[in-house]
């Protein structure tokens, strides 16, 4: 696609500059607007008694004694939401044969993980609902819980639903090319190891919340919501409430991080929103930090069996995986829970030239959280797995880690081309990426210090990751498989009376800096300050319709829409000068907020003074002229499924041999994110990326006992990355525009998430190699490394 | 019976009286009955560092104090660190910087931040970065907070 | 997650508080600085029915120097400690152990008195003040009583404190020019609870003389190890020997796993800490 490129050079084009969030200050003066500081007139507060027992009949609910309690407005089990609720379930059809029982708010009959809600109290406030909930007793009896999903389907173990036959959720098999012989012949070397991902959560630091106002006068429902994608969740709350579409509002103003926790229908978000229905009033609930671990999604949790072929030259001539993951008792609604097992199969040796493919993909239902699309879906398990095997296969064959690479990345001349699980992939830069990593870690020196180290006893390790990232998704990610979930976006770009620009878009902000690039674009497109440009996001009430934010599509998708908006509206603009100024329209340009004339610049008039001729004297205009200074544009990605983007990344670890930590000692990331929109807001996403990556390399993992106890449901006890371990990140860019917009922006929000974890398990592999240990389980534990040591 | 007293303390400058029931923690009355919803709730147990605020010139962590614990104190909250000129600074550090996404970390990691800079801290990423280590941000990767502390130093350092 | 109600009590002073403690008709506990009690309660693991904050009683917060010994008031708290000239120079091996316990917001209210009390397995003041051989002065309306810190910390989250009492002060022998200190701990991010740490306090280490070893976060209690503690008696702190009897102590050592590390991992902790942390204290 090609378009008004001028966008790009102009004085004012704001794109490609590190401009500052305009909403930043609110932030850091404390007066940002998160759904727990609203207070409502009249409003009361939820609180949930959930399940102890991972599974369990109840047999019987008293809730005679809470509802006594001081304070309380209602208690309501799950019986009592049966008349408002259309249960739901969480399947795509284009996962075929993905299946997944019915889903009500609250359990009914039966409790399938520790902490599904059960019963929910409204009360005065949170702590008197709370008192209540003590007060409700629920008769258990408890069942066997379906825990490991390496047994979910063998005979012996219960089934969780008597509805089906087995635990099996869904199965997927991918077969390209002819694995068996290429494995079989005598001249390949053959690496093969077991991949352990722990379940880990996104931990937002603010948790979950909802307000909801229902007002029976006019039957409309508002929904202040902590969350990605508006108008999902309009049409998902229509079909389940039986409300119309158009009297349901969706709010969000500031979320406190999201990650792709805060994108699902929540049982407990759901009954807030049937409480404010029954009750006639204001009802809020904001998880509390324990049933955030207990109930926000969980994700990853994939045991991997991997093996790859490669010839002695290096060339990889075949890989073949078999991923397992238990997804808990039910596929989320709306996404499913489907997902991430289909991109590790879709994704992994995605950078490679491979021919000969075999993926294998079970899913199980367990008596565990459920799990569901956390940022970077499926990335950190496809990258780790066939950049394990890959640097794992180099050193059998004695062979570089960087070199092995060269020989096996799609050649940058090489696209428009496929992979073999049939990803579609164009403008990407895997061998540019890969040399400049090389150049900017100075991997030469690296490696001299790596040995002159291992001489003084101490060991360090280098590991790499070639990666792709599935960004700007098409309606074949989500909409094709019958899910209400747009892949389009629109902006609406209006020119007021003072010259001022609003623009109105259907992406969200969670604090990437979304408002900012949507002003950047139509602030340079159309030509005017920055200052004067309002956005608006997060209300279906006032923005277009659209799929919000996920799956890092808030540029490239959003930021197209609000360009084609900007440039209509100018081209607007420009007719109305044309009138005005009697002259072709062709001859005048808009620069920093006055119409020029393009061949000179010389000033024509202001756009304050246009829309006030506009706007207040019409009369001045010929009565044929109908000004229109507003413009609406949607944009979808059409040629391709995905627009991927590609990176390549690198990390240099110490091993302590004695305590088995990890120290990072630096991490590069290269990144071609197509065209950088603004690199501060960037670099800082995927730094962010990474972070969390190293936290599902060494640190987040959700500890569950043999009975489905997660054990460490506190911040104390499950661990995220803090400020004292993190290295200092490196980033550099490749810019190679996607030509499926004028922007040419793809994504970058997964990037590090995906990546950070294969270049660590390398590095940490890379320590370990001269003290004949090895690891291929996340997270790399002081005490795993120990005992993958021996030490222990 | 629930408990309620009487407290009287100074927040942001300002004179507060509340009766307060005694089991309410600091930050959900600083919130709730004053409106002032800058210092965030995010885990209730002492770790994220989101309600950190300065009670009496000492940063503390606002969930693990009562209400009726502040009787009688002077507290300053990110809403007052900002109006009160004694963070224009760090503010401005923290936006040049990107040192915010989400923004639901910022007052407390501001009130960390500024707790280190006043001690007179030096500008030492490491140090930095163990000072701030007990304020959990889950968006940026900290890099750019140290980066706005380690401006804000110099910029002192320099008047 | 709210507190569960509870009636409140802030006395003044000592003997009020003492008069409250002493009442034996309600479920009782005593607020120091907060930092374990008020997450413990907001969990609603705690549900007191009278809270006594110890917060209004001023005569408890201090730093005192005799000629012999430093006495600090139960309700000093951490950062009072690390600000402390007294104690920088005359217990340095609470200068050594300070950064590592917690973070600065959680320093600024916890209290000495509150971390003794709480008796936590994983935490390092027990430790230091078995390695200190610190004396705990406790009282109650009865009157006040000496416990040496040997006979102070019972078993997980117990200690010798009755009903009634609480911790007055803790008294610490100053340190002598030939006296030696070492701290190492390993904890996952800084200011968590440690994988396993060890406080060492020595009277002089030419030869070794009075060695004291105190380990943490590998059991239900901070432990001393008198077995090794006696082995280096009169040896240097290189002492293969001596080390040698110090793992064999530990390889009979009943380690208590928890979500970071099992039995086993601690054990080798512990030998990698106490390596380490004499080290520390060689010339």
């Amino acid at each position: 696609m090609t378009g008004p490129t001028h966008i790009f050079d102009q004085p004012n084009a704001y794109i490609g500059r590190s401009v500052e969030r305009p909403d930043a200050q609110r932030l850091v003066q404390g007066r940002g607007q998160y759904v727990d500081d609203l207070q409502l007139p009249r409003m009361v507060h939820a609180a949930f008694v959930r399940s102890p027992y991972a599974h369990a009949k109840i047999t019987d609910i008293d809730t005679r004694a809470a509802e006594q309690a001081p304070g309380i407005i209602a208690v309501f089990r799950g019986s009592d939401f049966e008349d408002y609720v259309t249960p739901y379930v969480g399947t795509l059809t284009h996962l075929q044969g993905l299946r997944s029982p019915p889903q009500m708010p609250l359990a009914v009959d039966a409790v399938r993980w520790q902490g599904e809600p059960v019963v929910m109290v409204v009360a005065q406030n949170r702590a008197l609902a709370e008192d209540a909930c003590a007060l409700v007793e629920i008769e258990f009896e408890p069942l066997e819980a379906v825990c490991d999903a390496e047994t979910a389907l063998e005979p012996n173990t219960p089934i969780i639903h008597s509805a089906y036959d087995n635990n099996r959720a869904w199965e997927r098999l991918v077969d390209a090319g002819d694995v068996d012989t290429e494995f079989n012949r005598g001249d390949v070397t053959v690496v093969d190891h077991v991949f352990y991902f722990a379940r880990h959560t996104g931990v937002t630091l603010e948790a979950r919340a909802s307000v909801v106002e229902f007002n029976p006068s006019d039957n409309t429902l508002i929904y202040h919501y902590s969350g990605q994608a508006p108008h999902m969740m309009q049409a998902i709350l229509s079909k389940i409430l039986s409300l119309p579409e158009e009297n349901i509002r969706i709010i969000a103003r500031d979320v406190g991080g999201s990650f792709g926790i805060k994108i699902h229908l929540y049982g407990d978000d759901l009954a807030t929103a049937v409480a404010a229905r029954i009750l006639n009033r204001p009802v809020k609930y904001v998880a509390d930090r324990n049933e955030s671990f207990v109930s926000d999604i969980h994700a990853r949790d994939h045991r991997v069996k991997g093996r790859m072929a490669v010839t002695s030259d290096g060339k990889i001539t075949a890989l073949e995986i078999d991923d397992l993951t238990g997804i808990g008792p039910y596929s989320m609604y709306p996404r499913s829970s489907g997902i991430e097992c289909n991109q590790v199969l879709n994704l992994t040796g995605a950078p490679y030239a491979i021919d000969n493919y075999r993926a294998k993909g079970t899913i199980v239902f367990q008596n565990k959280n459920m799990m569901c699309q956390y940022r970077a879906v499926g990335h950190p398990i496809a990258m780790a797995v066939a950049d394990g095997l890959l640097e794992s296969a180099a050193h059998e064959i004695g062979m570089d880690v960087v070199e092995i690479r060269r020989r096996n990345l799609f050649k940058d001349n090489s696209y428009p081309t496929s992979s073999a699980a049939g990803m579609k992939f164009d403008d990407l830069s895997h061998q540019q990426a890969l040399e400049k990593l090389v150049e900017f870690m100075d991997y030469d020196s690296l490696r001299k210090d790596q040995e002159a180290a291992r001489q003084r006893g101490v060991y360090r390790g280098i590991g790499l990751v070639s990666m792709v990232e599935v960004t700007n998704p098409s309606p074949m990610f989500y909409g094709i498989g019958g899910a209400p979930i747009s892949a389009q976006d629109g902006a609406t770009v209006r020119l007021d009376a003072s010259g001022a620009l609003h623009v109105s878009s259907s992406i969200t902000e969670q604090g990437q800096g979304t408002n900012t690039i949507i002003a950047q674009v139509a602030a340079g497109v159309f030509g005017v300050n920055i200052d004067r440009v309002k956005v608006t996001t997060g209300d279906t009430a006032t923005t277009p319709y659209g799929g919000g934010t996920w799956a890092s599509r808030g540029a490239g998708i959003g930021g197209e829409a609000v360009l084609l908006a900007a440039n209509a509206l100018k081209e607007q603009v420009l007719d109305v000068a044309g009138t005005i100024l009697q002259c072709a329209r062709e001859s005048l340009s808009i620069d920093n907020g006055v119409v020029i004339d393009a061949q000179t610049g010389a000033e024509r008039i202001s756009l304050g003074e246009l829309g006030r001729l506009v706007y207040y004297r019409g009369n001045e205009l010929p009565s044929d002229v109908s000004p229109e200074l507003v413009a609406t544009r949607h944009y979808r990605v059409t040629d391709f499924p995905f627009v991927f983007t590609n990176g390549a990344m690198a990390a240099h670890v110490e091993v302590d041999q004695d305590t088995g930590f990890v120290k990072i000692l630096d991490f590069w990331a290269v990144e071609d994110c197509g065209r950088v929109i603004n690199p501060k807001l960037v670099d800082e996403q995927i730094r962010g990326g990474v972070v969390q990556g190293i936290g599902g390399a060494f640190y987040e993992e959700c500890v569950y006992s043999e009975d489905g106890q997660m054990l460490n449901a506190s911040m104390a006890d499950y661990l995220v990355p803090m400020a004292a371990e993190m290295p200092d990140i490196h980033i550099a860019h490749i810019e190679t525009p996607t030509k499926t917009s004028v922007l040419g922006a793809k994504g970058a929000g997964e990037a590090g998430t995906g990546g950070a974890p294969a270049a660590l398990l390398n590095a940490v592999n890379d320590a370990l190699r001269p003290l004949n240990a090895s690891i291929y389980q996340m997270p790399m534990t002081p005490q795993r490394i120990l005992k993958a040591l021996g030490a222990v | 019976m629930s408990q309620s007293c009487d407290i009287s303390l100074r927040v942001n400058g300002e004179t507060v009286r509340e009766r307060v029931p005694v089991r309410l923690n600091l930050v959900d009355f600083l919130r709730n009955s004053l409106g002032l919803t800058g210092s965030h709730v995010g885990c209730e147990h002492g770790v994220c560092g989101a309600c950190t605020m300065e009670v009496d010139g000492t940063m503390v962590r606002g969930c693990l104090m009562l209400a009726v614990q502040a009787d009688g104190s002077d507290i300053t909250t990110i809403e007052g660190f900002g109006e009160h000129q004694r963070a224009v600074d760090l503010q401005a550090a923290f936006k040049r910087n990107n040192a915010l996404q989400c923004g639901f970390c910022t007052p407390g990691m501001m009130a960390s931040a500024l707790e280190y800079i006043e001690a007179g801290g030096v500008a030492d990423r490491s140090a930095i970065r163990e000072h701030l280590s007990g304020n959990y941000c889950r968006c940026t990767g900290y890099q750019s907070i140290v980066d706005a502390v380690v401006e804000v130093i110099g910029e002192r350092a320099a008047k | 997650m709210k507190a569960a109600d509870f009636a409140y009590e802030k006395p003044d002073n000592l003997n009020a508080a003492l008069e409250l403690l002493a009442r034996e008709d309600c479920d009782m506990q005593v607020l120091a600085g907060g930092q374990s009690l008020m997450p413990m309660m907001n969990f609603r693991l705690a549900q007191p029915e009278l809270l006594v904050d110890l917060n209004g009683v001023s005569e408890l917060s201090f730093i005192e120097e005799q000629p012999e010994t430093i006495t600090i008031g139960a309700m000093t708290r951490y950062a009072n400690l690390a600000a402390s000239d007294v104690i920088k120079e005359h217990v340095p091996l609470f200068q050594m152990a300070l950064p590592h316990i917690a973070h600065s917001a959680v320093r600024n209210r916890g209290t000495i008195g509150g971390s003794t009390a709480l008796a936590d397995p994983a935490a390092e003041m027990p430790a230091l003040l078995l390695a200190l051989e610190a004396t705990i002065t406790v009282v109650s309306v009865g009157g006040a009583r000496e416990i040496p810190a040997n006979d102070f910390f019972l078993g997980l989250y117990e200690t010798a404190l009755q009903d009634g009492e609480i911790i007055k002060s803790i008294a610490i022998k100053k340190a002598k020019p030939q006296n030696r200190f070492g701290f190492y701990e390993l904890a996952r991010r800084h200011g968590d609870y440690a994988m396993a740490g060890v406080a060492i306090a020595s009277t002089s280490i030419d030869p070794v003389c009075d060695l004291r070893i105190a380990l943490f976060s590998v059991s239900d209690k901070a432990h001393r190890l008198p077995h090794a503690e006696l082995a280096f008696e009169g040896e240097n702190l290189d002492d293969t020997e001596a080390r040698d009897a110090a793992f064999q102590e530990l390889d009979d050592f009943d380690f208590r796993g928890d979500l970071n590390a099992d039995g086993d991992t601690k054990r080798h902790l512990a030998r990698v800490v106490l390596t380490r942390a004499l080290e520390t204290m060689m010339p």
